[in-house]
């Protein structure tokens, strides 16, 4: 009875630790407070300045044009090369395969520092292009969307591309119209995983984004370093914006699951 | 060239030379040449002399190690609570210990930064403790998830088994439950432990000016010190290529995008 007990204080205990600074955070984005600890009244003069300030709202926007734009060319390079490495012959797979594995388990640090030697020191391409950091963004996501299709083309069941053909569709018709539609959910959570490591990168865009552009994490963490307080609450009610729009997307994929009744879509947002 | 399926793999791979090999064998021409272009291996002599970048490389194992086993030893018990509870909702109750993840990583340290600031009043004052606090809150989800999903796919046969035959639930746990879990175990210490040596953001956003190995690139980057950064990279790439084989992670490392997905 007292382990029963135990097991739950220890679940909520760790729960505690992972959600009470964000909780605080969210209460404290609602007062006028400058530093936790000292109550002031309610306020929503935080969540007018992340909204009004050119800054704030340009950095928010070109994060998330980055997170989609890189997603979307990720996926498509990930999955034609799923695609292409599958029915390659093993040397040429194998060979896709373990470059593929290289940016998953390098270092972020290590990744982002080393486009930024090739492209912006050796190949003199200026990081106002956006071209080394919509790269690196694609070099972080394509493996993952790669990975993340690969499994459905596994499963898939071949033969019907066979009768495509058979059946006298050309292989473009057949790879549209058979291949992808069977592999579509490999393709829809690549491309969600691929915005989700998008948004939560700091060190590819640190080494190569344009001075003058920032994404939310080299926003705060330069953020953190200033006094600017203003700026600083403003924050707090990003990070509460943020959470609140997670928990509705979590919610929501539950109920859409269990109306589904299959307990695996739950888990794959 | 008629189309087939075959050359759908030619651009990817392509994409794959240029952005993932050519980047890294650049690394290898900056890490053993200097100023000049002449080829030297004196980067590689300096790392392993220089009393302060070996002096980081011990402190960037030393939290590493502390990390990963706070990590394990919180994640271990609610992955085992979770999967042996017989609760009906798991995959809620599981959302709840992973979705952090999903939330931007610089503002939740910023949160908890907040927290430690109003306990301990200035955070230069405790740079490890703060530095393994922090990495454990950023972390701590990658652990728990491999370890869940291990034990949940355990036979829960084997356990009665284990039980029938007279062993007691502490016995059971460690001969049969334990041994059983610990791919799982392996998978969650390869998505701690090397971030905790790289991630060194966590660090300066915690005001903490130690230094991990992350950091040392970092600060070759701010200083345009293209052969030391690459130097420092190249070293980084061999032990997480060594971990890697060690652990023999490589064909799970999918972990980290089964993790967040």
């Amino acid at each position: 009875m007292v382990w029963k007990y135990f097991r739950r204080a220890f679940l909520i205990a760790v729960l505690a630790f992972l959600y009470l600074p964000i909780l605080v955070l969210a209460v404290y984005s609602f007062t006028s407070s400058t530093n936790i600890g000292a109550i002031r009244g309610f306020s929503l003069h935080n969540y007018v300045t992340l909204f009004t300030t050119p800054e704030l709202t340009g950095m928010i926007a070109g994060t998330i044009a980055l997170a989609l734009g890189a997603a979307a060319i990720a996926t498509v390079l990930g999955t034609i090369g799923a695609i292409g490495a599958f029915y390659s012959r093993k040397r040429a797979s194998d060979f896709i395969s373990t470059l593929n594995q290289i940016p998953v388990i390098n270092a972020d640090v290590v990744t982002g520092f080393s486009i930024c030697v090739l492209l912006v020191v050796v190949l003199h391409v200026s990081k106002d292009s956006y071209i080394p950091l919509v790269a690196g963004h694609v070099t972080l996501c394509a493996p993952f969307v790669f990975l993340s299709v690969m499994p459905r083309i596994r499963q898939m069941d071949s033969s019907i591309y066979e009768a495509a053909l058979d059946l006298g569709a050309t292989p473009f018709t057949a790879l549209m119209e058979v291949v992808i539609p069977q592999i579509i959910p490999g393709i829809v959570s690549g491309f969600a995983l691929a915005v989700t490591l998008s948004l939560d990168d700091y060190f590819i865009a640190m080494y190569t984004k344009p001075a003058t552009f920032d994404t939310i994490s080299t926003y705060v963490v330069n953020a953190t370093k200033g006094a600017q307080t203003t700026i600083k609450t403003a924050l707090w009610a990003l990070s509460t914006v943020i959470f609140f729009i997670v928990v509705l997307i979590v919610v929501a994929s539950n109920i859409r699951a269990m109306r589904r009744g299959d307990g695996e879509g739950g888990r794959r947002a | 060239m008629r189309f087939s399926r075959k050359t759908l793999g030619i651009p990817y791979a392509i994409f794959l030379i240029i952005f993932v090999a050519a980047p890294l064998l650049v690394l290898f021409y900056y890490a053993f040449t200097n100023g000049q272009g002449q080829f030297t291996i004196s980067n590689f002599v300096h790392f392993f002399t220089d009393p302060n970048t070996l002096g980081t490389l011990f402190y960037s194992f030393a939290i590493a190690l502390v990390t990963t086993t706070v990590c394990l030893l919180l994640a271990y018990p609610v992955a085992y609570f979770l999967a042996t509870s017989g609760i009906k909702q798991q995959s809620v109750f599981l959302m709840l210990f992973v979705m952090p993840m999903w939330i931007n990583f610089s503002l939740r340290i910023t949160a908890l930064k907040e927290i430690l600031n109003l306990l301990e009043g200035n955070l230069a004052m405790h740079p490890f403790l703060n530095a393994v606090i922090g990495m454990t809150y950023d972390f701590m989800p990658f652990m728990i998830l491999p370890i869940y999903t291990t034990i949940s796919r355990l036979d829960g046969a084997l356990r009665e088994a284990a039980m029938d035959l007279g062993a007691n639930s502490a016995q059971t746990f460690l001969r049969v439950t334990l041994p059983l879990s610990l791919p799982g175990v392996i998978s969650g210490v390869s998505m701690v432990f090397l971030p905790a040596m790289t991630n060194y953001v966590v660090l300066d956003m915690l005001y903490n000016s130690t230094y991990i190995m992350g950091s040392l690139i970092g600060s070759y980057f701010a200083a345009y010190n293209w052969h030391g950064g690459s130097m420092i990279s190249l070293i980084l790439l061999a032990m997480i290529c060594i971990f890697t084989l060690l652990t023999g992670s490589g064909d799970e490392s999918q972990a980290r995008g089964g993790a967040l997905l």
